[in-house]
């Protein structure tokens, strides 16, 4: 880990934003790693998540909304469940990738466009429509060849559907996404 | 059997498509079983992981959404086979338990959510309010002699304040279920390892790291088949088997089963009703090896 200089850099309102939107105390994490050894991404993080902690408790806020390891984490819940002073690691995880979309961060591009084009999917169509979602994700990346080797052992099993689902919700739905975005500005 | 296995019944989205023999096998093994399962009608998608990552308002807007659906229909309990809608429809009513956040939910939604139903697994409530003695007395064709390992995923059961159900570390509702119909389970210590998610397309890299290692532990302990309850779980260790194999030099030929397929192969029911023919890797010659130590 690089050696950070917190006389100059710490910003205490990025801490004081990451517990008021987390709802968790900080100031509680001891370090002891419990988190970090149950982790079973941190083979691809940049900054383990314990150092995460670490580093927002310093206050060091471009380094930890630039970390790749916000877009890598799949909420698996091992952190939380084993930190032993009962700090909600995954929400804070979470948190922290809500401020860095905020922020324009997005350090794994590949998983951002997979999620926005997941949730495109939800806005227009009520429900994920799975073929159109590839193709969504395909046209935000460029990655015609991704798992092109799984078509054959799909399709003749009828488990994806060529035409969006269809639900009398769906206009619901987008109304939720709307008032969302019109909330999110405010 | 009684009137309190009712319930409100939230396919998720991945049960109309990949994992549909999912929600086929437990549909036919609640209907053989007198559970009775009322689809929502017209629900919508809970918002999965991406939600979650976006904005927790929003996440919980989406699986509220179906809640109020569910109070409609007059029922307290709704039940999800998938451990990710079942994740945010709970954590969405864990969290609305809190006025303040519960009020900006229901500022996005047109019917507001009021917080009377509970969630709970297929799984959850087949061992809890069904009973594993219940469920061994209507097995017809027990499942002696098939060597499983129970793979229950990392969100089935965590957080714990917030799923309430089973162990977090080492949960056993599969594996107790799977014992009573006679299958022998093997004890799996990556039970609540995760799988690699979502992965699976963006970086494809995790999951064939993540993946592999619950192929390889499998196999060495000699499992002649994965059990799963989870649709990413399925797919990831299912239909990516063989990118699997080519990433990582294996050669794994492991089937993986949804639990409630097994449920039914004990319950008698037809493997067609149960999508057995939907799964990628074949698990014929373990399905035709079931009760043979009895013939010979």
């Amino acid at each position: 880990m690089e050696i950070v200089n917190i006389t100059k850099s710490y910003d205490s309102s990025f801490v004081k934003q990451v517990e008021k939107e987390s709802g968790q105390n900080m100031s509680l994490c001891y370090q002891c790693g419990n988190c970090t050894a149950g982790c079973p991404y941190t083979f691809v993080y940049d900054q383990p998540v314990n150092q995460i902690m670490r580093l927002v408790q310093a206050g060091q806020k471009e380094t930890v909304l630039k970390s790749k390891s916000l877009w890598l984490c799949a909420t698996c819940e091992s952190c939380t469940t084993r930190c032993p002073n009962n700090i909600d690691v995954a929400h804070i995880m979470d948190v922290l990738r809500h401020m860095a979309r905020r922020e324009g961060y997005a350090p794994v591009p590949t998983v951002k466009s997979f999620w926005d084009s997941f949730l495109s999917s939800v806005e227009k169509n009520g429900r994920v429509f799975e073929i159109g979602l590839l193709v969504s994700y395909i046209a935000k990346t460029g990655r015609f060849w991704t798992d092109v080797d799984l078509g054959p052992k799909v399709l003749p099993k009828g488990k994806m559907h060529f035409k969006p689902p269809q639900i009398q919700g769906k206009e619901e739905v987008q109304k939720i996404f709307n008032r969302f975005k019109e909330e999110s500005q405010k | 059997m009684s009137d309190s296995l009712n319930y409100a019944y939230y396919p998720g989205c991945s049960g109309t498509g990949t994992s549909i023999e999912y929600d086929m096998s437990t549909r036919a093994i609640c209907a053989k079983l007198g559970i009775t399962l009322n689809e929502v009608p017209d629900w919508s998608c809970c918002g999965s992981t991406p939600a979650h990552t976006v904005d927790h308002t929003l996440s919980s807007a989406l699986s509220a959404r179906n809640l109020a659906l569910v109070e409609k229909m007059n029922l307290d309990t709704a039940v999800t086979p998938c451990p990710s809608c079942l994740t945010n429809l709970k954590t969405a009513t864990h969290r609305m338990s809190k006025d303040e956040f519960r009020d900006d939910v229901n500022k996005l939604l047109d019917t507001p959510y009021n917080g009377g139903v509970d969630t709970k697994s297929v799984l959850q409530i087949l061992v809890e309010d069904m009973g594993l003695d219940a469920l061994k007395a209507k097995a017809v064709k027990p499942l002696k002699g098939l060597k499983v390992a129970a793979y229950y995923g990392c969100i089935m059961n965590r957080p714990p304040e917030v799923m309430n159900f089973d162990d977090p570390e080492h949960p056993m509702a599969m594996d107790n279920i799977l014992t009573a119909l006679g299958a022998t389970v093997l004890p799996f210590p990556l039970k609540v390892e995760c799988c690699g998610a979502s992965f699976g397309i963006p970086r494809k890299d995790i999951v064939m790291s993540l993946s592999g290692k619950l192929l390889d532990a499998a196999e060495d302990i000699g499992a002649e088949a994965l059990v799963t309850a989870c649709p990413l779980c399925q797919m990831n260790l299912d239909l990516r088997q063989d990118q699997i194999n080519s990433a990582n030099g294996a050669k794994h030929n492991i089937p993986v089963f949804y639990y409630t397929q097994l449920i039914g192969l004990a319950l008698g029911i037809d493997e067609k009703e149960l999508g057995i023919d939907k799964l990628c890797v074949s698990p014929r010659t373990v399905i035709n090896g079931i009760g043979a130590e009895d013939a010979s």
